[in-house]
């Protein structure tokens, strides 16, 4: 089963190929990472989308917090949460297709960033599973290039992942 | 006061109360050997390559309890240093090991003896620091005693740039240091402790399985207080003998691949196994599925959650320092409960059954050495008593099997990463921590010559340690593997063109013996540890029986209970 990881750990050099080193040293699937420093600049927040039994993805939680720069790992899974990934399309946009990109950007709630002579590029924001559809949805011979930040996640409500 | 980096690495080692570095210099440590020739606060020991440097520190610290620390310089230095550092962090052994780096403007231009450090060590340690800022050098060296001291112990490098050593900074040494991101769990939770203290009286075929984690958290005393109130079997893995005295009636011996046939059945037919300090590890368990299909309830100690349910699932989880949840147990149990005598008169009965196997017996021969004979007549030359180091291979488990470890902290060997060319540098390391007691090396031909050239340490030094070279001119466990598994093909398992040892021990300036003969084993060794060669290394090369396997064995990918015994074959 897919699992998003939230974790937060120190800002310092290195410590992303501590988390991506520890998934290849021990077998883990990582299906997609994304890390950015938080408000507090001393933190890094890191989200780890990835697949296993449940054995698997307690393993996967109990090596992260093994990591001596980890401060805090939450299981996005265990409780409500949102899910969002930001993609970049740049797809063709000549003849019919000037219409059909219009209206399927405005379906998806995207927004038409970026319009040159032949091509529309489009800013998508939401679940993994929505941008997926929009890539299915689309003539696949329109798509001229993609770009995915990979997912990013959150806890509903008072679930908040701080130190 | 202003320091150099150089001169603060030293203050910090005598801060931190360590008594032995070892190392070899080179380049980019050359500020702070300039250093140590200045001081007298610790001694450093110069060793002849960089492993033995990581293994002597590794063994001081698995014979002393005390943080062990290395020096080596930048490139082949630190990388002849990582050897020793994954054989560390394999075994949980608390090291420091500080290695040189090329000047910080110099990194990443493929420098001179430039290698990255903290990228190759980053999957075997427990953690890893670049210094950049001499400003930042004493703190680092803190946290890495910390941290490599504290919850499961293991080995953490500091990688110090040549540069940073020369730089000036106020020195100040801080007498803790707390990181937010790292909180090693010590108390284990009461309620758990309560549940397996109960499933324990009520079992019917208890169990108490104790590894590493016993002798590492300094818990032996708690452990066999525990098993003794309670009567129960206790067996011990490779890392943890001594852990519980092997002369107690309640030890089944060591269990595992080469384990007693008591130790293992005895594992697999228990209903309720208490695991202490152990991690079920495949030399240990064998086939989890096999092991997992007959059902029995377990209750697992250890410091380490990732430990817990790793390769077993495990029933009653209890994460906590062990001597403090042993010491829990101990009270509770004062407090009242008795286990079910009835059954458990049953389950000894069942179990005696097991040992009238005589698993280890052998057949003896007056013609030819057998190995184990060698390993008894070390237990009766040393009363037990001894410090013993192992390398790896087939010696090892003799000497695991045969002598009979009484006491915590005297058998050094690398269980978990089986690195061959510890023996001598263990040896070593004992001896620096020990240096009255006695200290023998079991050893092999093939693993000997891996680190043979510290025999020039151990002369520089005086170091009277006794070498046990068990020479059946093979590597004797690939041999073995090949006998059973590969039907007799010896693929580059036999080892030509030997050294004649007895020179070359005496070409270092150490005393050599030579043993062909049963009957010469007893005075051989007597002499080695009698009073008129007490200051001296010997290295005795015992010619040994060519085909003798180790039994019991369990062979790869099987079950506990499917042990191929001696008399079978």
């Amino acid at each position: 089963m897919k699992h998003i990881i939230s974790l937060l750990m120190e800002n310092e050099a290195g410590g992303l190929s501590r988390v991506a080193g520890l998934f290849s040293a021990r077998g883990y699937n990582i299906e997609s990472l994304t890390v950015a420093p938080t408000e507090d600049p001393t933190l890094s927040r890191m989200t780890l989308v990835t697949s296993g039994s449940d054995e698997v993805i307690e393993q996967i939680i109990k090596q992260l917090n093994k990591l001596v720069d980890v401060v805090k790992v939450l299981d996005l899974n265990e409780g409500r949460h949102i899910e969002r990934e930001l993609m970049l399309v740049k797809v063709k946009a000549t003849g019919a297709y000037r219409d059909e990109m219009k209206s399927m950007a405005d379906i998806f709630r995207g927004r038409i960033i970026d319009v040159a002579d032949g091509t529309f590029t489009i800013e998508l924001t939401g679940s993994s599973s929505k941008l997926d559809a929009f890539l299915e949805t689309v003539d696949k011979t329109a798509i001229l290039e993609t770009v995915r930040t990979g997912s990013s996640g959150i806890g509903r409500g008072d679930r908040i992942l701080k130190v | 006061m202003e320091l150099t980096g150089a001169e603060i690495v030293i203050h910090c080692l005598a801060e931190e109360g360590v008594k032995f570095v070892f190392g070899y210099p080179g380049g980019a440590v050359l500020n702070i050997y300039d250093e140590i020739f200045k001081q007298d606060k610790f001694q450093h020991i110069l060793v002849r390559h960089e492993q033995a440097a990581v293994h002597a520190a590794d063994a001081y610290a698995r014979a002393t309890g005390q943080v062990g620390v290395a020096l080596v310089t930048s490139g082949p230095g630190a990388t002849n240093a990582v050897t020793g550092i994954a054989t560390a962090y394999m075994d949980s052994i608390p090291l420091v090991v500080i290695s040189g780096q090329v000047p910080t403007p110099a990194i990443g231009m493929d420098a001179f003896q430039e290698v990255d450090m903290v990228g190759i060590t980053r999957p075997c340690v427990k953690h890893n620091f670049l210094v950049k800022d001499v400003r930042e050098l004493a703190t680092t060296i803190k946290k890495a005693f910390y941290i490599a001291s504290s919850g499961r112990p293991g080995p953490v490098v500091v990688d110090i740039p040549k540069d940073v050593t020369a730089h000036l900074t106020t020195y100040e040494y801080p007498k803790s240091v707390h990181l937010r991101s790292y909180n090693p769990v010590v108390k284990g939770h009461s309620g758990q402790i309560k549940k397996a203290l109960k499933l324990l009286l009520e079992a019917k075929r208890p169990m108490i399985y104790a590894g590493g984690g016993v002798v590492l958290g300094d818990a032996a005393g708690q452990l066999v207080k525990l098993a003794r109130k309670l009567g129960y079997p206790v067996t011990n893995t490779l890392m943890g003998l001594g852990g519980y005295p092997a002369s107690d009636k309640q030890f089944v011996g060591m269990l595992g691949m080469h384990g007693t046939y008591e130790a293992n059945m005895s594992m697999q037919e228990c209903d309720v196994l208490l695991a202490v300090g152990a991690r079920f590890d495949d030399r240990v368990i064998g086939n989890p599925d096999h092991f997992t299909s007959t059902p029995r309830t377990i209750i697992h100690v250890d410091i380490d959650p990732s430990s817990i349910s790793k390769r077993v699932k495990v029933d009653v989880p209890i994460v906590g320092n062990l001597v403090d949840v042993l010491t829990e147990m101990n009270k509770l149990l004062e407090e009242g409960g008795k286990p079910d005598a009835n059954a458990l008169k049953a389950w000894w009965s069942q179990i005696d059954g097991w040992r009238s196997k005589l698993c280890l017996d052998y057949i003896t021969s007056d013609t030819v050495i057998k190995p184990q004979a060698v390993i008894q007549e070390l237990w009766r030359a040393t009363k037990g008593d001894a410090f013993v180091t192992s390398d790896v291979g087939q010696h090892q488990m003799w000497a695991a099997q045969y002598y009979g470890f009484d006491k915590p902290r005297r058998w050094l060997n690398s269980g978990g990463l089986g690195t061959m060319g510890v023996g001598l540098p263990y040896a070593m390391g004992a001896q620096f921590a020990f240096p009255d007691a006695q200290v023998a090396c079991v050893t092999g031909e093939g693993s000997i010559q891996m680190n043979i050239q510290e025999l020039s340490t151990c002369k520089q030094f005086e170091l009277p340690i006794k070498i046990i070279l068990l020479n059946n001119r093979y590597l004797g466990m690939v041999r073995q593997w090949q006998e059973f598994f590969y039907n007799n093909r010896y693929a580059e398992s036999y080892v030509e063109a030997l050294p004649d040892f007895v020179k070359l021990a005496e070409a270092y300036g150490h005393v050599g013996m030579k043993i062909e003969k049963p009957g010469d084993v007893e005075g051989a060794m007597k002499e080695a540890f009698g009073p008129g060669l007490k200051n001296r290394l010997v290295f005795m090369d015992f010619i040994t029986d060519q085909s003798e396997n180790v039994f019991p064995m369990i062979p790869n990918g099987k079950g506990l209970s499917e042990m191929i015994l001696a008399e079978e074959l």
